[in-house]
């Protein structure tokens, strides 16, 4: 049993709806109580789809269960069958489902239904939503793929795409700006599969020459079956940053045998150019939190270091799956990664990293807030705000022009905050001054009395309890002139100081004798 | 005026039937979301798996700044294959929970579909820990599962469950009322005032906001139901003695009216003072109320199942606002709290207790109604065929009740046909 009080990922069966929702004219029965209907609001209100998910659910009922919920779900089968005409059917159960053990996918097979019906064995109590999803695609791959390939001087080179679902982190953008850069290199896409296919869409997987694994949580199993009986090599490079891009369009000309530079030519990404001007001298070592699931995690660190010149300080997933690549990347960057899905841990590691900008998910966005701490999201679970309205991939070129800004932005603001500190002595500014952006007339706003009223026990647990020596008044005035943003850093760093040669009171020059000690 | 005596429950022209099959609701679970916040010194563990945990999270505004009182102690594979003693786990998760949060005077184990499933005795692990944290903490449970509760049925277990919590009051106690269901702070404080004018001196309210404060009951206690949903816990109230007042539900001015002349009648307060107390808030709830009659009169309404407060508020519509009810669905219909609702709704009104989702969605779409109610999962889609839709749960996490809330009600539901007529695009 596990205390969990925020979780990451769903359950398995949330990924199988992913696929199934994605996808067109594919129907998913899903054994499960009333209260698991809850799962069509993440895709119509987060996402804002604007149909229910092809979704039955069986709804049984204490009542039901001395009864006979075998039929209750082969009736479910034969309605849904009947009123969606779907190509294929997927069956499976949630998680009290699995413990009455119905078996889904015989009770099905004998409705003998004249489509392929493919039962799901997602065990809930030991899976997660992006496995779910992962094990969806590949049956689904098993059960229907098929097609051949013909003459390659006949035609374009072609290849799938695999790994865009409904309820993706940008996985709608990313597609486009996947698709655009094949099509400048000449490349037909043959089938993306689970967004926009269909069931007899899996049916021409084998035509394509090679595959484009998107994201390896949820594609790499369906790819590597492609692999073994199509024979078809399989692109993992997860094209996000622009290094990775150009090493995306290496390998997939390469393997289409086609000329790379067209694509390459010119300056495709502002990043390289916005990296190099002198305003982002700034971003030099900005000591970076990463937190994620290990696609976009793994992503950010490279990027961070490489393209923005950031140090990583901090690297973990929720994504168990791929926990060696992950620890494998931390090492790199000479720390040892966090892997976990407990929030608790992850906002213990961001407090003993110190770091000054914080990638993570929508919960590292509220740690972060509680911290003071610039944050931009990289990664699921998904928010209502993952959805913009305006294009806003992460892969490719333009996805390395939104990176950019995303994360550089957060520590604009925290910059202009620290101008506007400075000035806090001249006339227009004063204590009680509200920013700026908020024109004439706004109040501070009051503290929400739920954060007020809670955020301390919150808190009790994870501070190191430690005895502080007292500040004198005068360093208490000096590290008010440091900027915000380091302040924080700057009082654990002289008290650390003050506590390990035993001194009773903080002056300006333990202050600065800590500064010296410590260093940047 | 007889609405506060018992009426017999089919003394109504409505047109009642039941329907069976696929639902789109939300279990008892979800109750925790606005729960915690009425009750503020009390954690809520629910005791099931990762869907029930995504659930709540889910449901809570998607995410959370603070760290909630909530939380899901997770089953996982070692506890159901018995490798791991679940009453050994669960009690060493909530020995974990109570040392971070040392605040907590009242934590409920909630049952959940699994933990029904494979029959975790929940109450008698509260019995356990209950006698561990004594008295620092009291350990309750109740079952807020997808098997057994709708929704706001939840809430309804969790009143149920401190019901044997409440002290007795002496049988020589004076007259007492006791209003049962949770209530916005604002709107509790509003109806003790109006008592309090009224004359109704001992009134008392549950759930408490602090888990010490649970007021007495017995033979003297007079119930008045504030929500439509809390079946158990007026017979758990009533067999400790209580009595229950028959009364239309607290929405819209005519609701409030009826509602707050039930504890009048039982209280022996003069009509006339009884009008003078209320004159004022009248006047305000038909002042606000007319404000938007215009937008929803002659408006055509259909409710999908939700909240079991769809009766009381289609009688608001129909009655005060002047709209027309196609269809009126509910999850469960308790025909002897509902009936003064029943009798006041227009003859022949289509009530439909239970779902059958795909068929229910198609007289919708059939119907083409001006305004649906319905949950969160279904509002887009119907949307996006053209309908206007006000989705429910926004009902329960609104203050809605009482004369102050009447036309903040009416807007709720004029605001999605204020929206459509507002934009061009």
């Amino acid at each position: 049993m596990q205390l969990t009080l925020w979780t990451y990922e769903g359950p398995p069966h949330i990924g199988a709806m992913r696929i199934a929702t994605a996808m067109r004219g594919l129907h998913y029965v899903l054994h499960a109580p009333q209260g698991d209907t809850y799962a069509d609001l993440l895709f119509t209100m987060i996402e804002r789809r604007d149909a229910r998910p092809p979704v039955t659910y069986t709804t049984f009922q204490a009542r039901d269960l001395g009864a006979d919920t075998a039929a209750i779900f082969q009736t479910a089968v034969a309605e849904a069958y009947a009123r969606f005409r779907p190509e294929a059917m997927i069956v499976g159960a949630s998680c009290t489902a699995e413990l009455i053990q119905d078996d889904p996918g015989g009770l099905a097979r004998a409705l003998d239904l004249p489509i392929p019906v493919i039962p799901l064995e997602l065990p809930a109590y030991q899976k997660k939503e992006n496995w779910g999803a992962s094990e969806t695609l590949y049956r689904l791959v098993r059960a229907l793929a098929g097609g051949t390939r013909t003459p390659r001087d006949e035609r374009r080179p072609l290849c799938n795409l695999l790994g865009p679902t409904a309820l993706g982190f940008r996985h709608r953008d990313d597609l486009v700006e996947v698709t655009k850069i094949l099509a400048t290199l000449g490349i037909d896409v043959n089938v993306v599969a689970p967004l926009g296919c269909t069931p007899a869409d899996l049916g021409r997987l084998g035509a394509a020459d090679f595959n484009v694994v998107l994201y390896p949580e949820i594609a790499r199993a369906a790819g590597q079956h492609l692999q073994k009986i199509f024979g078809q090599p399989m692109v993992e490079t997860v094209p996000i940053g622009v290094q990775a891009t150009i090493r995306f369009v290496g390998e997939v000309a390469a393997l289409a045998g086609v000329d790379p530079a067209p694509v390459l030519a010119g300056a495709p990404s502002r990043l390289p150019w916005y990296s190099r001007s002198v305003d982002s001298t700034y971003l030099t070592d900005k000591r970076v939190f990463i937190f994620g699931d290990a696609t976009h995690a793994l992503a950010a660190a490279r990027i961070a270091t490489t393209e923005l010149g950031f140090r990583v300080v901090g690297l973990g997933t929720y994504t168990r799956e791929f926990a060696r690549e992950v620890r494998a990347e931390a090492a790199l960057h000479g720390i040892e990664a966090t892997i976990t899905d407990d929030y608790l841990d992850v906002e213990a590691a961001i407090q003993a990293a110190q770091p000054e900008l914080v990638l993570g998910t929508q919960m590292e966005r509220h740690v972060a807030k509680r911290l003071g701490l610039p944050c931009a999201v990289i990664s699921a679970p998904i928010h209502v705000q993952d959805f913009p309205a305006r294009h806003s991939p992460q892969m490719g070129f333009e996805g390395a022009n939104v990176l950019f800004d995303t994360w550089v932005h957060p520590l604009m603001m925290g910059l202009e905050e620290h101008l506007l500190g400075m000035f806090r002595e001249d006339a227009e500014f004063h204590a009680e001054a509200t920013p700026s952006h908020l024109g004439p007339g706004h109040a501070p706003p009051a503290p929400p009395a739920e954060a007020a009223g809670q955020a301390p026990p919150a808190e009790a647990g994870i501070h190191v309890a430690a005895a502080p020596a007292s500040w004198a008044p005068d360093a208490e005035k000096e590290l008010k002139k440091i900027p915000f943003f380091v302040r924080g850093k700057a009082r654990t760093n002289t008290e650390r100081f003050a506590r390990e040669r035993a001194l009773p009171l903080i002056t300006v020059e333990t202050l600065y004798d800590a500064k010296a000690h410590f260093g940047r | 005026m007889n609405a506060h005596a018992p009426l017999p429950s089919l003394q109504t022209g409505c047109d009642i039937r039941q329907e069976r099959g696929q639902r789109a609701v939300f279990c008892g679970l979800t109750g925790i979301v606005w729960l915690h916040r009425k009750i503020q010194d009390a954690f809520f563990l629910v005791v099931g798996s990762r869907t029930c945990a995504h659930l709540v999270q889910s449901a809570a505004g998607v995410m959370i700044f603070a760290e909630p009182r909530f939380a899901t102690a997770i089953i996982d594979e070692r506890d159901l294959a018995g490798l791991a003693d679940a009453n050994e786990e669960l009690d060493r998760v909530v020995r974990r929970l109570i040392e971070r949060r040392p605040d907590i005077r009242l934590l409920f184990l909630v049952g959940s579909c699994p933990s029904e499933v494979i029959k975790l005795d929940l109450a008698r692990a509260a019995q356990r820990l209950s006698r561990t944290f004594h008295p620092d903490v009291r350990v309750l449970s109740y079952s807020g599962s997808g098997i057994e509760t709708t929704f706001t049925q939840g809430e309804d277990a969790c009143l149920a469950a401190l019901v044997p919590e409440m002290p007795k009051a002496a049988a020589s106690a004076a007259p007492s009322l006791l209003v049962v269901g949770a209530l916005a702070d604002v709107v509790e404080d509003q109806f003790a005032r109006l008592f309090a004018q009224l004359g109704i001196a001992d009134v008392a309210f549950l759930p408490a906001r602090r888990a010490g404060e649970l007021p007495a009951i017995g033979a003297n206690t007079r119930l008045l139901l504030a929500q439509p949903f809390l079946a158990d816990t007026a017979r758990a109230l009533e067999a400790r003695g209580g009595i229950r007042l028959a009364a239309p539900f607290p929405l819209g001015q005519e609701g409030t009216t009826g509602w707050l002349r039930a504890a009048a009648d039982a209280f022996g307060v003069p009509s006339d003072h009884f009008a003078r107390v209320t004159a004022a808030g009248r006047a305000r709830a038909a002042t606000a109320l007319a404000l938007y009659r215009a937008r929803l009169a002659a408006k055509r309404v259909f409710f999908f199942p939700d909240s079991q407060l769809e009766v009381p508020l289609a009688r608001f519509l129909s009655r005060e606002m002047g709209a027309d009810l196609i269809e009126v669905g509910t999850p469960y219909l308790h025909r002897q709290h509902m009936a003064p609702e029943l009798a006041l709704l227009p003859d022949g009104t289509q009530v439909v207790e239970g779902q059958n989702l795909d068929a229910q969605m198609d007289r919708c779409r059939a119907a083409r109604p001006d305004l649906t109610i319905c949950g969160l999962g279904l509002a887009n889609p119907l949307e996006a065929e053209g309908l206007a839709t006000k989705w429910s749960i926004e009902l329960l996490f609104t203050p809605i009740q009482g004369y102050d809330q009447a036309g903040d009600l009416a807007e709720l539901f004029a605001r999605p046909l204020k929206r459509r007529a507002r934009l061009e695009v």
